[in-house]
């Protein structure tokens, strides 16, 4: 199964626990007009990871980079969610099911769809199992 | 011995001094420094002459790693110490029997002069072990004949039971941990009464410390001086004057120095505390280079006894002294290079909290070795801590810092900021 069509690589931009660094980081995307489609951060002892996936993941690396951040890239997959009772439970079950960690996800409900973003232990099988029980996956290219 | 003066002194550590250049003669690194510079054991004449030998650094000792500096055989090493390195070796030390007597003579010298005796109990919590202050001031305290109770550091509050149950009257400790005894028994409710004597040493500690610690534990404090290289503690202490510590002219022959220069300077003049110990077997040392910076005091003591140092505060290098561990920011840097996720800098701040102190590393992130993922930063931030605490036998903070963030140098990379100021 090839899953390639349907990772997405996220951004993950290493941020010091201080005030004013996701206004750097988001004030440096919107300087590239670059759109932020689903975030989150992370955070541990002093120090947190920003997630984001956005429509030109390469442009956003760049300029972060050059400002100084410490940047890089993380497969992701996007699935689309009914936006009811229960639709988390669906995607949920279907991992779990199968053995597959869910390291972490965020999610986000837009105007077509509720959308879980899913970083987990095995990408492959992951999309195989979703696509074999009707699940929508979001391409890559449907974020640019 | 302790006021003894003039000719007299003179002549006794004159015979000493020579005898220290022949013991140091057995040890190859001396004998090799001596053949350089041309001085044989009956060169050295009067004490003056001492300013013929060349200085001894605690580089060169970390360079004999592990037994280099020993001038007697193993069999006769009866025990080991070790301090903290500049770089990640430490500096080891050894003592033969002789050396034990003449340091436990030596606390009990100290101990003797601030009033202790056998109707004195005395709890000893410093860090036993490797540490010379735990095993130096057990074996001195003995020596007076006290009742010691060995109660080594941490568990404060077992520590301030045994100081009311077991009627303790004098207390030796690094002055902050003092400060942390004193404001645990203070939330216990008790006053210690049945101190008297507190003996604090092995960091710096200031006169506004001192009334506060003799105000909160009830007790007249004295200082304490000295280091691994010169046995241990005990080299120099107050004496119920407390203006100034004796450095006991029988036992070390003290100089003071400009540190840049190497000039050897007067009373009064600050500088660099140079030592060259009169009695060490082990490991005799020529004119070693504490550090460690002070002055002789002018006047006489109206105790009697003889030659007097300033309290001791600055550093001529950048040794940090952390709760009475020392630390070089080298010996850090050495741990952070080995870690592959570490960048370029480091900082290191050094706070006092609660009156104890605490190091905080800032830690610049190596941007190629970036996962993107939090789990694999904190193992990141673990892995340092531990590091360190290996390294370093102290808890340090550790803040993971984005890549170029910490300030860069053109000169010298200033590594450390000190912000524990002059508070107590």
């Amino acid at each position: 199964m090839d899953a390639t069509q349907y990772t997405i690589k996220q951004i993950s931009v290493f941020s010091e626990n201080k005030p004013g660094r996701l206004a750097a980081i988001a004030g440096a995307l919107q300087a590239e007009e670059i759109n932020i489609l689903a975030f989150s951060i992370a955070e541990a002892n002093g120090f947190g990871v920003v997630r984001a996936l956005v429509d030109k993941p390469d442009a956003a690396y760049k300029k972060l980079t050059a400002m100084g951040f410490m940047i890089s890239f993380t497969d992701v997959i996007a699935v689309k969610m009914r936006d009811v009772p229960g639709g988390l439970f669906e995607m949920a079950a279907i991992l779990s099911e199968a053995e597959i960690n869910i390291e972490y996800s965020y999610a986000y409900s837009g105007r077509e769809a509720a959308v879980l973003i899913l970083r987990v232990d095995r990408v492959e099988e992951a999309v195989e199992k979703i696509l074999a029980r009707g699940g929508t996956l979001l391409s890559a290219d449907e974020f640019l | 011995m302790e006021t003894l003066k003039g000719d007299a002194l003179h002549t006794l550590q004159a015979k000493r001094l020579r005898w220290t250049v022949e013991q140091a003669l057995k040890v190859p690194f001396y004998r090799k420094m001596l053949q350089e510079a041309g001085i044989r054991p009956e060169d050295i004449r009067t004490v003056d002459d001492v300013q013929k030998l060349p200085f001894t650094r605690k580089t060169d000792l970390q360079g004999g790693y592990p037994f280099g500096f020993f001038a007697v055989p193993m069999k006769e090493v009866v025990r080991i110490h070790t301090t903290s390195g500049t770089t990640g070796k430490p500096t080891v030390v050894g003592y033969t029997r002789q050396d034990l007597d003449n340091w436990s003579e030596l606390i009990a010298r100290n101990l003797t002069m601030i009033g202790l005796s056998d109707e004195d109990v005395f709890q000893n919590a410093v860090n036993y072990g490797l540490f010379t202050g735990g095993l130096g001031f057990h074996y001195g305290a003995e020596k007076v004949g006290m009742t010691v109770i060995p109660s080594a550091t941490g568990n404060t509050k077992r520590q301030i039971e045994m100081i009311d149950d077991f009627g303790v009257t004098a207390l030796h400790c690094t002055p902050s941990y003092a400060m942390h005894i004193a404001e645990v028994a203070e939330k216990a409710g008790t006053t210690l009464s049945t101190l008297k004597t507190g003996i604090f040493g092995a960091e710096p500690w200031s006169e506004n410390m001192r009334t506060v610690l003799e105000r909160k534990l009830g007790l007249t404090a004295y200082d304490s001086y000295g280091m691994s290289e010169m046995y241990g503690p005990g080299a120099a202490f107050e004496c119920p004057e407390r203006n100034g510590l004796h450095i006991w002219h029988d036992m070390y022959l003290a100089e003071i120095i400009d540190p840049k220069t190497g000039e050897v300077l007067g009373p009064g003049e600050r500088g660099e505390l140079v030592v060259t110990p009169l009695m060490k077997e082990a490991m005799p040392l020529l004119r070693y280079r504490t550090g460690d910076i002070t002055s002789f005091i002018e006047e006489e003591c109206p105790c009697g006894r003889g030659m007097k140092i300033a309290r001791l505060h600055g550093r001529s290098d950048d040794m940090l002294v952390i709760r009475g561990i020392n630390v070089f920011p080298s010996q850090i840097e050495h741990v952070l290079r080995s870690v592959p996720e570490v960048g370029d800098e480091f900082l290191v701040y050094v706070d006092r909290v609660n009156h104890l102190d605490e190091l905080t590393i800032a830690v610049e992130m190596n941007r190629s070795a970036f996962s993107g993922e939090l789990e694999d930063l904190t193992r990141a931030q673990n892995r340092i801590v531990g590091a360190l605490k290996e390294a370093l036998n102290l808890r340090t903070r550790v803040h993971l810092v984005e890549p170029d963030s910490l300030p860069r140098y053109e000169g010298k990379a200033k590594r450390v900021v000190d912000r524990r100021g002059d508070d107590i």
